[in-house]
């Protein structure tokens, strides 16, 4: 295979330490390799005068399965002037915040991420989740199958049944070919089957009789005997409710007193997701006001939790989830179009368009919000950046977030130009922050920190010896000034990106389609009849599908990357 | 102002996407830059001077630019697209999306424009001499904003779902319609002349729909209010007032619910 040789850029990988020294990077077989384990007939890349990172990681997106589709579907309005034709080396390709899968894959790979994991897997269309996957070009994938509102769940963890948990969690990974224990809105989803929701941990769910404090607790002793890669993963309660930082900080408590356990290196047991959209004050939208202090404060000192922003970029956009009563609410809201769906037995999912104004005050604040997170982060290897993609803005605009939040002076810009500017400051935090992010940091938030978090640090995330080569070159020289924009722009389109060795983009164009892979996670656990017992009874009895029908077979995963995990005993 | 011809000579074989017909793309280019434009038949991306023969040359601007179209452009869509300001002359009958999102100038169809035309347009003048097809001056697909602004004038038929999801501006039809009128409409007036067979009005929030001849079946939600007389297109006339739809969400303005209103000539 072909030998690589990334000469003279300014390298920033958190995982080596290197804060933007010259260094050449090597590689080898698809691999980083040291710089003498490559033979002369090495191609050169000439980095000089530019930024050298490794391939960044998406903890948390919305980018494949039927919630998407059904987005693509009913909005074509969203489609309108963004196709791009084919290229020698691309399909055509479209779509603003709910590109179509080809896109999805290329303007990742443009602007230098290489992993993406889909962030709401319903288990019973997970086929088609996996369908998408497979057509989304370059990128490695992995989605996280929903576990927070499932029959099993919810009966195993009533009755406090860990082992059992585990083995049908083990399970249901397998069939879904699925990556890491998801949560939505513990409890309000099912819930919303009976017209109501869970707007605290401890509203009970009906009929099942169980709290959402109980899942979460159950669920991260489940994961954390299970010993999987990534944490359990958390869209919390009340989401996007003025006043609900109380029920974040409520659910983030959750953590204390468990400790990971697992092979991968992973030190956190609760990954809270968007935590933008979870910390709002107020008690109603004409008082609403950040909380981003409060919630914070309490993230930075606990050690055993992972975050990502949810940052609102001030697009038009669609959002999506599998929180069913929380789109019920929305399109109250804003009268625009909804679609909802139960997923018998195991969650649901709603559609609603979103307008974020620069001229209505609500969304200047959720703005700060979620940049004021990242802001105030004391560890950047615990706060990852994401928009929640597409929910509070699409992920395509990840290069205008890193300017915002690397520059003072691009936030002061967009702060004047609101139309509620004095309102919203007062709001806020976000005036009186004159932090600006490093490189170093953005390597954190954006490769380190969440591939560490995924439990995939060996392999992704940092441009060590015997890492995957997902590298990444930037037309940006650090030690030049340069103006905010310039930030923006260099992000945008990368001047080059090898992934697993292959290059894929060159001066911001796709290349190549790459060796696209998807992760999926098996965790053997001890046999277990009476789960597998369960499994067939509820077939047999509620399901509309058969089992067979069920299983993501391995046709669906023609490039599969499989993580392993041994929790017998 | 400058005029620019351009004359079909090359049918394409497919439908041609040619949203570069516009006073826009034309100003400050030759003919030779005029027929390099892109346009799309089917995947392809082509040039207008593939199909079209060129004359003259565009003015400074596109307020200076005049473009006269000549020939078989039946299989030509998209013709003064976002255009913003000039005039546009098509001499015969073409496709779909003719002035869709216009901003401003004149558009004149001699011949009949297909459907989509005049679609989430914002400002102008755009006048067809023949008749039009479905969702005239309506919202793109999926979108919930319609036309804005601007002025439509069909002299002879139009087809269904006119002024769906209308905000703004002036649709007037000299001959019938077909059904769905105005659905979902917000602002702005459709005036039909002839008759509108039914679902005239459905989902309407706000806005007016003035029909002079008659609607086979009224929907269920209007309820008829009083006479009035208005002036419409430049003379009185008295109609019946209905309002409606009342199966809808209706805003309010001044402590008085808005309704959309129906207008019937007597
Ligand atoms: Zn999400």
């Amino acid at each position: 295979m072909a030998e690589y040789i990334i000469k003279n850029g300014f390298v920033f990988d958190p995982t080596q330490g290197i804060k933007g020294d010259k260094a050449d990077i090597a590689v080898k077989d698809g691999k980083i390799v040291k710089s003498t384990e490559v033979s002369s007939k090495a191609k050169t890349i000439d980095a000089s005068g530019k930024t050298v990172m490794a391939g960044a990681v998406e903890i948390h997106a919305h980018i494949a399965g039927p919630k998407v589709n059904e987005g693509r579907n009913y909005r074509p309005e969203d489609k309108l002037f963004t196709y791009r034709p084919k290229s020698a080396s691309s399909r055509m390709a479209g779509g603003f915040s709910i590109p179509t899968t080809f896109k999805t894959g290329y303007e990742y790979a443009r602007m230098g991420y290489t992993t993406a994991m889909e962030a709401a897997m319903p288990p019973l269309y997970a086929r088609h989740v996996h369908e998408e996957i497979k057509d989304t070009p370059i990128i490695d994938e992995g989605a996280y199958p929903v576990f927070g509102n499932n029959w099993f769940v919810l009966e195993y963890l009533k009755n406090k049944e860990i082992e059992n948990t585990c083995a049908y969690i083990s399970w249901l990974l397998e069939a879904s070919k699925g990556y890491a224990v998801k949560v939505v809105n513990p409890g309000g989803t099912e819930a919303w089957g009976w017209g109501l929701n869970c707007l605290t941990i401890d509203d009970p769910v009906p009929y099942f009789d169980i709290t959402p404090r109980e899942i979460v607790t159950g669920l991260i002793e489940a994961n954390e005997a299970l010993g999987l890669p990534h944490s359990v993963h958390i869209h919390q309660n009340s989401l996007g409710n003025p006043g609900n930082y109380t029920v974040t900080l409520d659910t983030l408590k959750l953590a204390e007193g468990f400790k990971a356990k697992n092979k991968f290196g992973r030190e956190q047991v609760l990954h809270s997701t968007h935590l933008q959209f979870h910390s709002y004050g107020g008690d109603s939208w004409a008082n609403f006001e950040s909380k981003s202090k409060e919630v914070m404060d309490y993230v930075n000192k606990q050690k055993n939790i992972t975050v990502d922003t949810g940052c609102v970029t001030l697009d038009e956009t669609t959002t999506m989830t599998a929180d069913g009563p929380f789109e019920h609410h929305l399109t109250e809201l804003n009268h625009l179009k909804w679609a909802n769906v139960d997923v018998e037995l195991e969650t649901a999912a709603g559609i609603v368009p979103y307008i974020y104004s620069p001229d209505i005050k609500v969304c200047e604040i959720q703005w700060a919000i979620g940049l004021e997170l990242a802001l105030m982060a004391k560890d950047p290897m615990r706060c990852f950046i994401t928009t929640d993609h597409p929910n509070a803005g699409p992920f395509t605009r990840y290069p205008r977030i890193i300017k915002w939040l690397m520059s003072a002076e691009a936030r002061k810009k967009q702060i004047e130009s609101f139309k509620h500017s004095a309102k919203m400051v007062e709001a806020t935090h976000i005036a009186g922050i004159d932090r600006e992010l490093s490189l170093y940091e953005i390597a954190q938030m954006t490769r380190a920190g969440p591939a560490k978090s995924l439990g995939l640090s060996h392999q992704y995330g940092g441009l060590a010896p015997g890492m995957d080569a997902d590298i990444v070159v930037y037309d940006f020289n650090p030690e030049k000034p340069h103006k905010p924009e310039d930030i923006e722009k260099a992000f945008s389109a990368a001047a080059y990106v090898m992934k697993t060795g292959v290059p894929v983009v060159i001066n911001g164009e796709i290349v190549s389609n790459g060796n696209k892979r998807t992760l999926w996670v098996k965790a053997k656990v001890n046999e277990n009849p009476q789960v597998m017992r369960d499994i067939r009874d509820k077939f047999l009895r509620y399901y509309s599908v058969t089992q067979a029908n069920y299983d993501v077979s391995s046709h669906f995963v023609p490039n599969p990357h499989v993580i392993e995990v041994d929790a017998t005993h | 102002m400058e005029t620019v011809t351009i004359t079909m000579k090359n049918q394409p074989k497919l439908y041609l996407e040619a949203d570069n017909i516009s006073p826009d793309k034309f100003a400050g280019k030759k003919a030779s830059e005029i027929a390099a434009l892109h346009a799309y038949e089917g995947r392809e991306q082509t040039t207008l001077g593939k199909y079209f023969e060129i004359a003259g040359e565009g003015g400074a601007t596109a307020a200076d630019t005049r473009i006269v179209v000549k020939g078989d452009v039946s299989r030509v869509k998209y013709i003064g697209m976002k255009m913003s300001a000039g005039e546009v002359l098509v001499e015969q009958s073409p496709d779909m999306y003719t002035g869709a999102w216009m901003q401003g100038g004149k558009l004149i169809v001699k011949g009949s424009v297909d459907s989509f035309a005049g679609i989430g347009m914002k400002g102008g003048e755009f006048l067809v001499e023949g008749n039009a097809g479905d969702y005239l001056g309506a919202a793109y697909r999926g979108d919930w904003r319609g036309m804005q602004g601007g002025l439509i004038r069909v002299k002879g038929n139009a087809g269904s779902d006119i002024g769906y999801f209308m905000n703004g501006g002036t649709i007037i039809v000299h001959g019938n319609s077909d059904v769905h009128v105005g659905t979902h409409m917000e602002g702005g007036r459709i005036i039909v002349k002839g008759n509108a067979p039914s679902k005239v009005g459905g989902q309407m929030v706000g806005g007016e729909i003035f029909v002079y001849g008659t609607i086979d079946v009224m929907m269920p939600g209007f309820k008829y209010v009083q006479d009035e007389e208005v002036e419409v297109d430049g003379e009185k006339a008295l109609f019946a007032l209905y309002h409606g739809d009342t199966g809808e969400r209706h805003p309010k303005r001044k402590g008085q619910i808005v309704y959309g209103k129906l207008y019937l000539k007597i």
